[in-house]
């Protein structure tokens, strides 16, 4: 169950969503209380197990917290997604990813 | 070796990876960038702050100093908040901190049976088993089979109180400081003391595995 060297971050994505949620709640779009009861509910779906409430579960929390305020809209992050996604085939392996590299992208 | 190659030729013409919850990440970065809610040298420098700089080491410090130091001790566990920031430490995620003694008769044992609520200025960020449900359920009904699981077997006299921490309330265990270790300075007793031992989940070094009385 133990660790014995953990490291803080799995991956470098979970520390941007754990960096974004800390950034936004000191910006004052939640408190941390409003943070933890929507985390928990997050991780407590209806009709299935307790999920871990790991990195994921906080972005998913986060996703519905800005659509709900609207900060960012599903159809706009998801339309992000996947520009990221089209740039990421584009971008020569080892080079940094821009959205720019984009096929699809107009400035 | 051939194989290899030929993937890397591979990955070379056909661009990057980028996994979906990876270009979710990046999409509301750029996206909360551009709308001005967040600034990415900002994002940059919190990480770098939790992955080198906050971490268990901080509350070894506060361990230690509550073992050497029977006012600061006093201190602690009547208001840990103002105590800890005596060795300057505080901040984000410890704005109302708690500090529970172990005793030989009682074993203080945190979870966040809520979600993942965790003192971050004197233990970090918490490990992935502390934020998972198995812990995060058992540790109330099971105290003792999860003290079992991370290695800890106490004596069937020693009583374990669980405590839940919160966003308002976040929970430290001060453990018992280890036997003939009268000689040692702070610095040598913080290097005794572990993360879990400050979860309630383990021990300091040095104090030896409870009586021995092994499953079979």
């Amino acid at each position: 169950m133990s660790d014995p060297s953990p490291s803080t971050f799995k991956a470098p994505w979970e520390a941007q969503v754990f960096a974004m949620v800390v950034s936004l709640q000191e910006a004052g779009l939640f408190t941390w209380s409003e943070w933890t009861e929507r985390l928990g509910r997050g991780i407590r779906p209806a009709g299935s197990p307790e999920r871990a409430a790991d990195y994921g579960a906080w972005l998913e929390t986060l996703e519905s917290i800005l659509s709900e305020r609207g900060v960012t809209r599903p159809e706009g992050v998801a339309a992000r997604a996947e520009a990221f996604l089209r740039a990421a085939a584009a971008t020569p392996h080892g080079e940094p990813i821009r959205l720019e590299n984009d096929p699809l992208h107009r400035p | 070796m051939s194989h290899d190659h030929a993937h890397h030729a591979h990955d070379h013409d056909h661009g990057s990876d980028l996994s979906p919850i990876e270009a979710r990440v990046r999409a509301l970065e750029s996206l909360l960038t551009e709308k001005g809610y967040i600034d990415p040298a900002s994002l940059d420098a919190l990480v770098e702050l939790y992955e080198t700089k906050v971490g268990p080491h901080a509350g070894a410090r506060v361990v230690a100093r509550a073992w050497v130091d029977p006012d600061f001790r006093a201190r602690l566990l009547a208001d840990a908040t103002p105590a800890i920031a005596e060795l300057g430490i505080g901040g984000r995620g410890g704005e109302h901190m708690v500090v529970v003694e172990n005793t030989p008769e009682t074993h203080n044992l945190v979870v966040c049976t809520l979600c993942s609520c965790y003192p971050w200025p004197v233990l970090g960020l918490p490990p992935v088993w502390y934020k998972a449900p198995p812990y995060r359920a058992r540790a109330v009904i099971d105290p003792r089979g999860v003290l079992a699981e991370f290695g800890v077997t106490l004596p069937e006299t020693t009583r374990i109180t669980v405590w839940d921490s919160t966003a308002e309330t976040r929970y430290m265990v001060l453990p018992l400081r280890p036997a003939e270790t009268e000689g040692f300075d702070e610095a040598a007793l913080a290097a005794l003391v572990t993360r879990d031992a400050m979860i309630g989940t383990g021990l300091p070094k040095g104090i030896p595995a409870a009586p021995v009385e092994m499953p079979v």
